[in-house]
């Protein structure tokens, strides 16, 4: 310990020295590998069709969060044969870029539901949500019969479309303003939908539980469900992807 | 007398506010969650009556000063308690959803035993629970220790451990509720997010403060990887739950990122949550209890300063490994790559210097059942930061990523790293806290590592052929170029081994009740169970104390 | 497009020159010569109760 010149001795015997050297070791991992991140916007594929979820949508996406379905199920489909063929099409970054937080998911104990949108009817989804092994014998999931019970009671829907306004989504201010009369709107198939269409192209439309009368859970959870990966023209975006 | 009604009004007053919240909820999560917090704030405005000292009121008298010539132990005895507590509820819940997955007659049809809300409270409970209660108990006793120092705050300790069980109890009654942030591993949500940073940063101040006043000249190792542990948990914890609250009386929020910023901030939380919460915090375990076990020193004390640098200069870039082939930037996936697998390196060092440690005392693994148990528990370290690596590289993970072989992979890290150091530094700490002349029993513990050691085994195997399995089956092509498997065929296959994982979580909670009956007899000092010696490390209850200029 | 190359050039050059000679200035420095004893302070430190102990009955 002769010299008085900083040495790691010294660091050592300094905590708050001690603490800021790793602290800074630290941050810059976490910083040069997230911060171009933050700037990757004008790198993700500019693709046609995005727009923010509808407030029944997002009702049901909540839905989807709050059962945690994320746990078995991934929405993200990695660019190989055997995926692509029996998922569709590989996920774009594109394609989450409204999604507050992300559902990736990290684990298939059931299949990926990125693009699931369309490929059963509503009645199959309400049947296999009530009950799993009715129509897929195999199934571990578990029933939820809860759903088609209960009414849908999202809170104030304009206020969730603000925070995700706040948050970078670009809800106009009519959307918010009409986010309650929305949600009603898209299960109700005998109300005037021109107006939400114009303004959430490829919304569909219907009542998805079965139960015209009622707006319940399962209408939202459906709903969202139905919606997945239907947004995006895939095939559309293909060649702008090869410059990457 | 004043400070009485003060600190009392002040409680009640909280208690109060936290009712008039629940009343206003806009959702049953967060009324349930502000009803809990206004009962804890009411209990403890009635706990600082009840116990006040009134004769000293009386006599005009402040309390008699604490005893300053012996460490703070009080926190860390509540710390161990509540590890073997957490622990058991952890196992026991991993048990169930892992018999779930076996059996979804389990799910029970009801909204609060699903496996979707019951699996984080599983993570949850181990990793925040069980493992976060062992390193806070762990690092306040070994700060003591190795700074010759009685702890700095102990009131704001206090604080720190039964804020930490409220933060516990807030976030696992979320799960049950449906009150989830949505991304694994940091599921609580924003009002309890806010709790835990109050909590963690009176837990750096305790810590911190502890070594700022030590009487020794050195930071001891150990104390370098807890502190890299509580600022970097406090950076990830801050940086990956930014969220927007829809209302302010409502528990839902959402997050400020979207899509792949999210996944990235996400996994790069979450992985370092494993480096550091679960490596990092428990390496610094490792440090400490197991030279003092095997009565050595570290084997050398230079190779872990490599260790250290290394660990948190390469951990802290692995993130992106957990998107691979995903649609984050190649260049991210590839920097991931190359750290995780560097990362091996310093792993192994680590590993290597703990078992080494016990260079000219190797029969103390015959003789000593604790030093057995560290020994396992560094043998599974090196195991799993083999397989980490090896799981990284990207040919490996376009099969495993999705699998159950990423579940085994974890749970041969946690239950036989994480799991294992933190039993053995709990028979260390036990007879030592409450001044027992041993442990119970040590053939007891005997048992343990046997049940424990047999049931990691009987896990990791079942996973690793059921996630290889899963992923052959996924991408198998018959001869006439189509899929060969429905996806529910491969879950039927699965079934088996979903059993003998049901069979290894089983040995592995048998192993922890025996662990909490012995550690509760020794607590309550029942005469030492009659059986045959095994070895223990000596302790002398008169020198362990802290060094300060005696008054006389 | 340019804020996010320029940060992401300096990610993989010279952010991580800058890791890698902090990191070995950090570990090297514990190799000099003079740090052996240092180290072997350090790492007997938790046994000092024990010495101790003996000194006391010794």
């Amino acid at each position: 310990m002769a010299s008085r010149f900083f040495d790691h001795g010294k660091l050592e015997r300094n905590v708050s020295l001690l603490g800021i050297a790793a602290l800074i070791v630290v941050a810059i991992g976490g910083i040069v590998e997230i911060a171009p991140l933050f700037w990757i916007d004008n790198t993700i594929e500019k693709v046609e069709g995005m727009r923010p979820y509808t407030p029944l949508e997002l009702a049901g996406r909540n839905i989807y969060i709050r059962e945690g379905c994320y746990n078995c199920h991934s929405q993200m489909i990695r660019p190989f044969r055997d995926e692509t063929e029996r998922y569709g099409h590989y996920s774009l970054a594109a394609e989450s870029m409204f999604d507050h937080p992300f559902q990736w998911g990290s684990k298939r104990t059931g299949p990926d539901l990125a693009r699931v949108g369309g490929r059963y009817s509503d009645e199959w989804h309400v049947q296999h949500l009530k009950d799993p092994r009715a129509v897929v014998p195999e199934s571990i999931m578990p029933t939820y019969p809860f759903l088609a019970e209960r009414d849908l009671k999202p809170g104030d829907m304009a206020a969730h479309l603000t925070a995700l306004s706040d948050v970078g989504v670009p809800y106009s201010k009519d959307d918010v303003d009409k986010a309650n009369a929305d949600l009603a709107a898209q299960a109700d198939p005998t109300a005037d939908a021109a107006d939400l269409l114009k303004r959430y192209p490829k919304a569909q439309v219907r009542d998805f539980d079965g139960d015209p009368n009622r707006l319940t859970e399962m209408d939202a959870l459906v709903a969202y469900l139905q919606m997945l990966g239907t947004l995006v023209d895939v095939n559309a975006a293909e060649p702008q992807e090869v410059e990457r | 007398m004043d400070r009485l009604v003060m600190r009392t009004g002040g409680w009640f007053a909280l208690a109060l506010l936290a009712f008039a919240a629940m009343l206003a909820a806009r959702d049953s999560g967060f009324s349930v969650h502000m009803g809990i917090v206004s009962a804890v704030a009411l209990g403890l405005a009635i706990y600082g009556v009840r116990t006040a000292d009134y004769t000293a009121f009386a006599r005009g008298l402040v309390r008699m000063p604490p005893d300053r010539g012996r460490y703070y132990d009080d926190v860390i005895r509540w710390g161990v308690i509540a590890t073997v507590f957490w622990g058991l509820a952890g196992f026991l819940a991993g048990l169930y959803i892992a018999l779930q997955l076996a059996f979804p007659a389990l799910n029970l049809g009801l909204e609060y035993t699903s496996f979707g809300r019951l699996r984080p409270l599983h993570t949850s409970a181990v990793i925040f629970a069980f493992g976060g209660n062992a390193l806070i108990a762990t690092s306040f006793y070994v700060v003591q220790r190795t700074c010759r120092a009685r702890l700095f705050f102990p009131a704001l300790a206090n604080f720190v451990f039964w804020g930490y069980q409220l933060f516990i109890v807030l976030a696992a009654t979320g799960y049950l509720m449906g009150v989830t942030e949505g991304r694994e591993y940091a599921e609580p949500e924003w009002y309890v997010d806010l709790w835990l940073t109050i909590v963690w940063v009176a837990y750096l101040v305790v810590f911190g403060g502890t070594i700022l006043k030590r009487s020794e000249p050195h930071i001891y190792v150990a104390n370098w990887f807890y502190l890299s542990f509580i600022l970097t948990i406090a950076m990830l914890h801050i940086v990956n739950n930014l969220t927007v609250p829809v209302s302010f009386l409502g528990s839902k929020s959402y997050s400020a990122f979207a899509g792949v910023q999210d996944a990235l901030t996400q996994w790069w939380y979450g992985h370092n949550a494993v480096g550091f919460f679960l490596t990092a915090g428990f390496l610094a375990m490792m440090y400490y209890f197991v030279p003092k076990q095997a009565e050595r020193p570290v084997y050398s004390y230079r190779l872990s300063i490599i260790h250290f640098w290394s660990l948190i200069f390469l951990y802290i870039w692995a993130g992106p490994h957990h998107l691979h082939y995903t649609a984050l930037p190649d260049w991210a996936q590839t920097l991931g790559m190359v750290f995780s697998i560097m990362l091996w390196m310093p792993s192994w060092g680590g590993m290597i210097n703990g078992l080494m440690t016990l260079n000219g005392a190797w029969d103390k693994i015959r003789t000593d059942p604790i030093i057995r148990m560290m020994v396992m528990a560094l043998a599974f370290y090196g195991m799993s930061t083999f397989e980490g690596p090896m799981m990284s590289v990207k040919a490996v993970n376009s099969l495993s990523h999705y699998t159950d072989w990423t579940i085994g992979h974890v749970h041969s890290g946690a239950l036989g790293w994480n799991g294992m150091i933190t039993f053995a530094s709990l028979y260390y700490l036990a007879p030592r806290l409450w001044k027992r002349e041993r442990l119970y029993s040590l053939r007891l513990v005997n048992w343990h590592f046997w049940l424990a050691t047999v049931g990691i085994v009987l896990y990791a195997a079942s996973m690793w052929v059921a996630g290889i399995m899963q992923g052959l089956m996924w991408r198998e092509y018959g001869s006439d170029g189509y899929l060969v498997y429905a996806f529910s065929e491969v879950v039927s296959a699965m079934l088996p081994m979903y059993l003998i994982r049901a069979a290894g979580g089983l040995l592995y909670l048998s192993g922890a009740i025996i662990m909490a009956w012995n550690i509760g007899r020794t607590i309550a000092g029942s005469p030492l169970r009659v059986e045959k010696p095994m070895h223990d490390a000596a302790y002398d209850p008169a020198v362990d104390k802290p060094l300060i200029a005696q008054p006389v | 497009m340019s804020s996010y190359d320029t940060l992401r050039h300096f990610a993989d050059s010279w952010g991580l020159v800058f890791m890698g000679a902090s990191y070995l200035v950090l570990v090297g420095w514990h190799f000099l010569p003079r740090g052996r004893a240092h180290s072997r302070a350090a790492s007997t430190m938790i046994f000092k109760d024990r010495e101790e102990t003996e000194a006391d009955h010794g």
